[in-house]
């Protein structure tokens, strides 16, 4: 193996070793020896990469498919749900997996439903309108109050405690720890803080915000633009932020939302972690909707709409734009459609689309790792008590989510869904690594992370299955907003309309769903099919 | 002699000598609060009982590594033992103090002996500049290694209890190899070694029952003796007894004495029955231990009483343990009640038919797991399970210990849309205690028919009735905000309403 690929697990199970070895000799020595069963879940790799070995052709005549939509993910399922909202149904949705949902699905078992990707939903402002429609139509959205802000019902929100960091041996409400903060460490802090909020007000001469979701609605001020072609540790140090708290509180935001390191986030992306959501929630606290299965909820809430037009295990293998249709050989069919909204990640579009040369290796994903541990009872915590986001200080990994948070029942059973985001900048190398990876390393990286901070976890811990994300989300680097490939990918080719968050480096629902509406919209507008706009286009 | 072990040596006692330290400031500011106060006290009395044994050190003349022997396992004896005798003491109230500061003297004494009397019996070996350089220094790095493994290792995977003892155990393991590294310089070593086992027996022991130790410092936490201890899955069940009658503690908090309980549960329940007479279908959520359910039954028109309560071992308690079955006249026996055994508000989440009357008893809002069962969701959920003339009584903590979560319970019933009315007792053993009123139309103030309440109650009479719905000045309305599952400010307000009244 090459020096690259060391940055996990390696290193990770070295140290590893030390500390479980430390914590084995301090401990009582009556530890019950693990007996954890699990798995690998996780995409069927071997269909994708069907597309690298050339599979045989597609079998079965040509079908004429009005409108044919390709990848069945948060941007894919939306465009569906903007088309049947509007009353047009002659459309068949694509996805190679065999449930839809892409990065927002789901497992369950005996205990719980849990996430395996996407988990929660901020609380939306009404600019956001796929969100509210949506969110109205599941009874969650209650209309708005005085101040603009929408109306939850409380049962839907994320509940206290929301979150606690574990640091030096100990959990503390919230995710910065002011317990043993400096002075320094405050001001900064709270300088940081009234920053973020000045940019999270900023609007330009035609009162465009510079930071918020979509993407679309965001100004194209060039002094905004300035900002995509630094770092965010760029930004932070000609700012004069060097506390530790602060820098690591960037960094994990980073790593949260893109997969990412701050040191290779631009710094338009980094900020728009901090400044999007302040400005959405309108209040010091950011508020989430969540549900045990995660954004598998909304998921499938907008399958609902194109019930029986879903083709799953549907392998694309080429489209064709030309002489005013679109061609799509699927493993589920030729199809002729007059228009196609093709929901795809781009480095798949890039094996199946002709005229993406210039593209390639402008898109650099970030690989993740999210494990499912199933619990027989609650493992001890010293301090604050359990919550929704459980993040520990010196890891890794983002710590895990609590899948039962939400439920009121007498079992101390539950699931907790640990995300570990590989932010190696070798991306390949990292990936490659990842492929080769066991089901056993993962178990011990999810062991000995957990156990620093519940030393007693092997108690409780029963299963633990592991679900392996090659190319978990599109990275937001310096360069990346204003990069003109990334414009020229997203305008239409023909009757060819695109739709991922990858034409924005925001994987995020709010931005998948409106790419999807946004796409669905054009497409009722050019078969001159009336409709309100909920995409502002 | 092996100077690399001589040196280990040093690095060992000089952590276990700031160990006793870390664990007696610990302890006691962990057991008196004020730590700034404990723990400067603690660190001035040690160093200061160092220097003692420092200046001691010159009676010791003869037989120099004999009496280093013995002094580690002084050492081991007595810091070992310290957080268990300190524990003690503080069970018995008024003599911690005295144990405290005689402990810290007395093992710093020790301590401060070790380093002189190992100095002086490696003088020989080194001139006196290594001497000094090399002791003292190793001396500081030992020092380093527990002041950094005390609170990240130590305490987090043995606690303070066993830590101790576990320094005592690596202070008699020092004696005992003692003997061997200054073999030449003893002459028989037999009896050192069997006392160095000795001592290593004596706190393997005290490590072995160390958790049962733990257990039952409990009884001295109460101050009352305890008669019945359970760990459930949802809490701590502890009750104690003296000669005033019996106390029932959840997690440490007082739930009930038997002494004073009917002034808290004739308050809870009656004014409800005052202002809804026919109420014949009642609820009760919390209350396990059956003696609300008592107060109920008094009321013959009563036709079914649901107890609801997460915790199965509570309610069988109330059904078995003869002196609560006693207190709550076998309540829980009567073929009205039924009992579920859920989340009160998971359970309400489905309706489960209409209620004249919903008896609310949860201990006070001291966490999140509780403080959900004070939102403006869950009085949601509960109205839905009422008749539409149905009242709720709720027990809203004391609103003049607790103010502002007092009155945050009785704005969160009024954001659930009900009109709240808030009332009061004072109870011998909890002071001021505070309840709320709740339905959904205008309340006023109950008045009992006549003038007069239903026959058997040891506390209320209609006079007095009225005199529950006066609040003084001192426990007037405070600005705060509602209580709400994403946001529990309750808790917060509890917390700090408690920690002012400290």
């Amino acid at each position: 193996m090459s020096s690259t690929d060391s940055g996990f697990p390696r290193r990770t199970l070295l140290a590893g070793g030390l500390s479980a070895a430390g914590a084995w000799w301090l401990g009582s020595g009556c530890r019950r020896t693990p007996s954890i069963t699990g798995s690998f879940a996780g995409p069927d790799m071997s269909r994708g990469h069907q597309l690298l070995d050339g599979a045989p052709p597609t079998a079965g005549p040509e079908r004429d498919v009005p409108v044919a939509i390709l990848g069945g993910g948060i941007a894919g399922l939306s465009a569906a749900w903007r088309l049947a909202r509007a009353g047009f149904h002659d459309f068949e949705l694509h996805e190679l997996e065999s449930r839809i949902g892409g990065t927002s699905v789901s497992g369950s078992n005996a205990i719980s439903a849990y996430p395996w990707g996407a988990h929660y939903l901020p609380v939306p402002v009404r600019e956001q309108r796929a969100v509210c429609e949506l969110l109205e139509e599941l009874g969650l959205l209650q209309g708005f109050d005085a101040r603009g802000r929408a109306l939850i019902p409380e049962t839907a929100l994320v509940r206290a405690p929301q979150s606690r960091l574990f640091y030096m041996g100990s959990w503390s409400e919230g995710l910065y720890c002011i317990d043993g903060a400096s002075r320094e460490d405050l001001v900064q802090w709270e300088r940081f803080e009234q920053r973020m909020r000045e940019f999270a007000e900023r609007r330009d001469e035609q009162g465009r915000p510079w930071f918020a979701l979509p993407l679309a609605r965001c100004s194209p001020d060039a002094r905004a633009l300035e900002l995509d072609r630094i770092s965010f540790a760029q930004w932070l140090a000609g700012e004069g932020f060097d506390s530790p708290r602060l820098l690591w509180m960037a960094e994990y935001a980073c790593r949260d939302d893109y997969g990412c390191s701050h040191r290779e986030t631009s710094a338009w992306a980094g900020i728009f972690y901090f400044a999007s959501r302040e400005a959405s929630s309108g209040a010091s606290d950011s508020e989430f909707l969540t549900w045990p299965e995660g954004n598998a909820f909304l998921a499938e809430a907008l399958a609902r709409h194109a019930q029986g037009r879903i083709r799953t295990g549907a392998l694309i293998r080429r489209i064709e734009p030309r002489d005013g249709i679109v061609r799509v050989e699927s493993s589920a069919g030729a199809l002729r459609c007059e228009q196609a909204i093709c929901a795809l990640p781009r480095f798949v579009l890039q094996r199946v689309l002709d005229g993406l040369e210039a593209e390639r290796g402008r898109f650099r994903y970030s690989p993740w790792v999210t494990a499912n541990l199933s619990l027989s009872g609650t493992p001890a915590s010293r301090g604050a008590s359990l919550a929704w986001d459980n993040v520990l200080h010196e890891s890794e990994s983002l710590g895990y989510v609590v899948a039962t948070h939400q439920s009121d029942r007498t079992d101390p059973r539950s699931v907790w869904t640990w995300y570990r985001p590989l932010v190696q900048s070798d991306v390949a190398a990292t990936r490659q690594a990842l492929l080769r990876s066991r089901w056993e390393d993962w178990r011990d990286e999810v062991m000995r992370d957990l156990s620093r901070a519940h030393p007693d976890l092997d108690r409780h811990v029963q299963q633990i299955d592991v679900w392996r994300w090659a190319h978990a989300m599109v990275r937001p680097e310096p360069g990346f907003r204003t990069d003109p490939v990334r414009q020229v990918a997203a305008q239409p080719r023909g009757r060819l309309y695109f739709a991922h968050t990858d034409l924005s480096g925001l994987s995020l629902f709010e931005e998948a769903q409106w790419q999807g509406v946004r796409a669905a919209e054009s497409v009722l507008s050019a078969r001159g099919i009336p409709f309100e706009s909920w995409s502002g286009i | 002699m092996r100077l690399g072990l001589v040196y280990l040596t040093v690095i060992i006692i000089a952590a276990c000598g700031l160990g006793y330290e870390l664990v007696a400031g610990a302890l006691s500011s962990y057991l008196l609060g004020d730590s700034v106060t404990q723990f400067s006290l603690t660190i001035g009395l040690y160093l200061f009982a160092m220097g003692i044994g420092a200046w001691l050190s010159r009676y010791v003349q003869r037989n120099l590594v004999s009496r280093f022997v013995d002094i580690e396992l002084a050492v081991a004896l007595a810091g070992g033992t310290s957080a268990m005798v300190l524990h003690l003491a503080h069970g018995r109230g008024i003599w911690f103090r005295p144990v405290l500061y005689g402990e810290i003297v007395l093992i710093g004494t020790l301590v401060g002996l070790e380093i002189p009397l190992l100095m002086r019996i490696l003088k020989d070996e080194l001139d006196f500049r290594e001497l000094v350089a090399q002791v003292l220094s190793l001396d500081y790095v030992g020092a380093l290694v527990v002041s950094l493994s005390f609170p990240l290792l130590f305490v987090p995977n043995l606690g303070v209890v066993k830590s101790a003892i576990a320094f005592g155990l690596v202070n008699a393991a020092v004696g005992l190899w003692s003997t061997w590294i200054f073999a030449q310089r003893l002459g028989a070593v037999g009896w050192l070694r069997a006392k160095s086992l000795a001592v290593i027996g004596v706190l393997a022991a005290c490590l072995w029952g160390a958790d049962a130790f733990t257990g039952r410092l409990e009884g001295l936490m109460y101050g009352d003796e305890v008669v019945l201890a359970k760990s459930t899955p949802y809490q701590r069940i502890v009750v104690t007894s003296n000669e005033r009658g019996f106390q029932l503690y959840l997690n440490g908090a007082l739930q009930f004495a038997s002494a004073d309980e009917y002034r808290y549960h004739e308050a809870l329940v009656h004014p409800a029955f005052v202002a809804r007479p026919q109420a014949r279908r009642v609820l009760v959520l919390g209350g396990g231990d059956g003696l609300a359910v008592r107060e109920i039954l008094k009321h013959p028109q009563v036709e079914r009483v649901t107890l609801v309560d997460i915790d199965p071992e509570m309610t069988r308690l109330a059904r078995e343990y003869e002196p609560l079955v006693t207190l709550n006249a076998r309540a829980l026996h009567d073929p009205r009640v039924e009992l579920v055994h859920e989340d009160a508000l998971g359970w309400l989440a489905t309706r489960r038919g209409l209620h004249d009357i919903a008896i609310v008893d949860f201990p006070d809002p001291s966490h999140y797991a509780i403080g959900k069962l004070y939102t403006a969701a869950f009085y949601q959920r509960l109205t839905e399970n009422l008749a539409p003339d149905g009242v709720m009584a709720i027990q809203s903590t004391s609103p003049l210990f607790a103010r502002r979560a007092f009155w945050c319970i009785v704005r969160t019933v009024e954001s659930a849309q009900l009109t709240a009315l808030p009332y009061h007792v004072f109870l011998p053993s909890f002071g001021e205690w505070g309840f709320v009123l709740a339905a959904r139309q205008q309340l006023s103030v109950p008045k009992a028919a006549n003038g007069e309440l239903i026959s058997g109650l040891r506390y209320l009479d209609g006079p007095t009735l009225s005199a529950l719905f006066h609040l003084g000045p001192d426990m007037q309305p405070v600005p705060v905000e509602p209580n709400r599952l994403d946001e529990q400010r309750l808790v917060r307000y509890y917390e700090e309403d408690w920690r002012e009244l400290d």
